[in-house]
């Protein structure tokens, strides 16, 4: 027996979760990088013309080459570029506001992207300086870089 | 080259959540519009393409689900792409370019309400360096924003008066789903969301579709009085890592918009897509539009905003006014990506 | 590779652990909705296309075929025909099933297409294409909005069905 579609109907809806653990593999330029953050330095990769990638990357962005020549770099630069977190998401690598910013270490030609708990907007400026903060215990993880700090 | 234009364009009532019905649901309507509205038998049909992206729906191959509202038997050629629908566009138009058909349909839509989109797009950012930090789309526009303000010949001010301009211009869209008069005074008044960007710079979450049909030659005649012709369909895209791009610039959108001849005649309107207001400063910049150019007539992606769509909708809606004659000629552009990594750029002129 | 003192001599990374979490609501839609608030009653319950009369279970709102809605409910049996079916032999992450089970494809009588279900109370190797089954729902205390109610299809004892009648399933 066949009738017509109710016209009213309780939508139902389920909280659905999608987690995945995610192991990824490094390579030799990436590995050294993580490598490098969990003893304690940050590493870059010199490009053809001189200038110096961080994060490394294993192919030149403009020519496609392939990229090895590995350099160590500061543990402090500027900020490049940044916005200001007013609430931050849970997330989020801090639990109070925060500034997301492009960080060019001293040595390097690119900034890498991190986050400076700087305490008010009002402490950001293009062109400050800014220090790196490591985790206590570093496995290898972009997160063995707690923050960075306004310097000075 | 074939000439190909936009015959047909449909789109749904956007709005901020449609939790009743399902992606099929959605999207049936607005595919069965786009072939009704000029007598299109679904079987003339020679290919079809999609777009859309399963961390939407958080389940993998979602879009397969979405084939049953295509009426996809006997079987039908077709293709997807995890992107915005002006890109499954592109794909589509290539292959009329290839001979081998003369009708296209193209499609794209997304449900966002059920996650968080600011989250569910840190997934789309290199997994090593990146994504681990979970920085949400919102505070990377963000970066780019304070980076475009830093260099000079932009201002929060002029952010607000486009998000008022195009919310404005959206009275006239019965789809917008963002739609009245604001006051650039009282916007600028309002906190930060994440500095520089407020919430009126940033884009509505939003349910919705768009389809449109491409033909080619005869075909593109026999359907519309007025075709838009597509002049000039090509994209690029910047590298991944924010740090090596020059952040106040959207080098690929220029490259688009040179190859595709944006610059070759006199454009009357541009449909670009600009989620954040600050984004549409930088289109224009790419594109060379003077301030002559109206832009966004139906008010934008910052009236609405469907993933996946929102894009296709500005070629959709580009060409709906080419076919009323209400301009000769226009650009649409679609991005993608953080900080407009990638984008596309879809030249239109009436006959 | 450049020479850096730090990375001399140390354990080289080689592996880094980025698990991904993302929280959704899910919503079933009207269709959906329609199907699963019928299983909480006990009952199949399809929907029928205006285009083509054929009957699909679950509903998803359209007729995959013509592209259309459906707009009527039709009432299944919770018996039918398997067509199909495998012995799954290999265990996956997180199965509760012992192995060797069989999934079959079982076409309701009533129904157009078929429904995926466990066959149970037959040994594995005498299950085929053309046995009739009946649903074995749980405990009416437990019906929810699932087909989950249904625990598993065992044999009805009927005779086959001839392969005549569910060869366009096959």
């Amino acid at each position: 027996m066949a009738k017509p579609n109710p016209s009213d109907v309780e939508v139902l809806s389920a909280p659905l979760t999608i987690e995945y653990p995610f192991r990824r593999s490094t390579g030799p330029v990436l590995g050294a990088f993580f490598t490098g953050l969990r003893e304690g330095v940050v590493i870059g990769v010199k490009r053809q013309d001189g200038s110096v990638l961080v994060p490394p990357s294993e192919y030149d962005p403009e020519s496609a080459e392939a990229l090895d020549d590995l350099v160590e770099v500061g543990q402090a630069g500027v900020v490049t570029a940044w916005s200001w977190v007013v609430k931050p998401r849970d997330k989020h690598p801090l639990d109070r506001p925060f500034a997301w910013a492009l960080i060019k270490l001293d040595g390097a030609d690119t900034g890498m992207l991190h986050v400076v708990d700087a305490g008010e907007r009002s402490r950001m400026k293009t062109g400050m300086r800014v220090a790196l903060q490591w985790a206590d215990e570093r496995v290898g993880h972009i997160n063995d870089i707690v923050c960075f700090l306004p310097e000075g | 080259m074939r000439d190909v234009a936009v015959v047909s364009f449909a789109q749904s009532k956007h709005e901020r959540a449609l939790p009743g019905i399902n992606e099929v649901e959605m999207l049936m309507p607005v595919v069965g519009q786009v072939r009704d509205q000029i007598g299109l038998d679904k079987n003339r049909v020679g290919f079809t393409c999609s777009g859309s992206t399963d961390y939407l729906a958080g389940q993998a191959f979602s879009f397969v689900m979405t084939l049953d509202g295509i009426g996809a038997w006997p079987p039908i050629s077709e293709s997807h792409v995890e992107m915005d629908a002006a890109w499954a566009l592109y794909e589509a138009w290539v292959k009329l370019q290839m001979g081998e058909i003369d009708i296209a349909m193209v499609y794209g839509y997304s449900k966002t309400s059920p996650g968080d989109l600011p989250d569910v797009l840190t997934r789309q950012l290199d997994p090593y360096v990146y994504a681990p930090l979970w920085p949400d789309s919102i505070s990377l526009a963000a970066l780019q924003a304070q980076a475009v303000l830093d260099e000079g010949g932009t201002s929060e001010r002029e952010w607000a008066e486009i998000a008022a301009r195009s919310r404005a211009s959206a009275k006239n869209n019965p789809n917008a789903q963002l739609t009245g008069d604001f006051d650039p005074e009282a916007i600028l008044a309002e906190e930060y969301l994440v500095a520089p960007l407020r919430k009126h710079d940033c884009p509505p979450i939003t349910d919705g579709a768009a389809a449109i049909i491409l033909a080619a030659d005869d075909a593109a005649r026999e359907f519309s009085k007025r075709p838009a012709w597509i002049r000039g369909l090509e994209h690029r895209i910047d590298p991944q890592s924010l740090g090596v791009r020059n952040l106040t610039r959207v080098v690929s959108l220029e490259q688009a918009g040179e190859a595709a001849g944006v610059s070759k005649d006199k454009i009357d309107f541009a449909e670009l897509h600009a989620p954040f207001t600050y984004q549409e400063v930088l289109a224009k910049r790419a594109l060379g539009l003077s301030d002559e150019v109206s832009i966004n007539p139906s008010g934008g992606a910052l009236a609405a905003n469907p993933m996946m769509a929102a894009g296709l909708v500005r070629i959709g809606e580009a060409a709906d006014r080419i076919i009323a004659g209400e301009g000769d000629r226009a650009v649409a552009s679609a991005t993608q990506g953080a900080c407009m990594q990638q984008n596309l750029v879809c030249v239109l002129e009436g006959e | 590779m450049g020479k850096i003192k730090a990375l001399e001599g140390v354990e080289p990374v080689t592996m880094i652990d980025t698990p991904a979490r993302l929280d959704y609501t899910f919503t079933a839609g009207r269709a959906t909705s329609r199907f699963l608030k019928g299983l909480e009653q006990k009952k199949l319950l399809g929907e029928r296309s205006a285009a083509t009369g054929k009957v699909y279970l679950p509903p998803r709102g359209a007729d995959p075929v013509a592209g259309v809605p459906t707009e009527e409910q039709v009432e299944v049996a919770d018996y039918g025909v398997v067509t199909s079916f495998c012995v799954v032999n290999v265990k996956f992450y997180g199965q509760a099933m012992e192995c060797p089970y069989v999934c079959a494809l079982v076409v309701l009588d009533g129904a157009d297409i078929a429904t995926f279900g466990l066959i149970q109370e037959i040994p594995y190797e005498e299950v085929r294409p053309g046995l009739r089954v009946e649903a074995v729902w749980v405990d009416d205390s437990e019906l929810g909005t699932t087909l989950e109610n249904i625990k598993y299809f065992r044999p009805t004892g009927e005779p086959d069905a001839p392969a005549e009648s569910y060869k366009e399933h096959v």
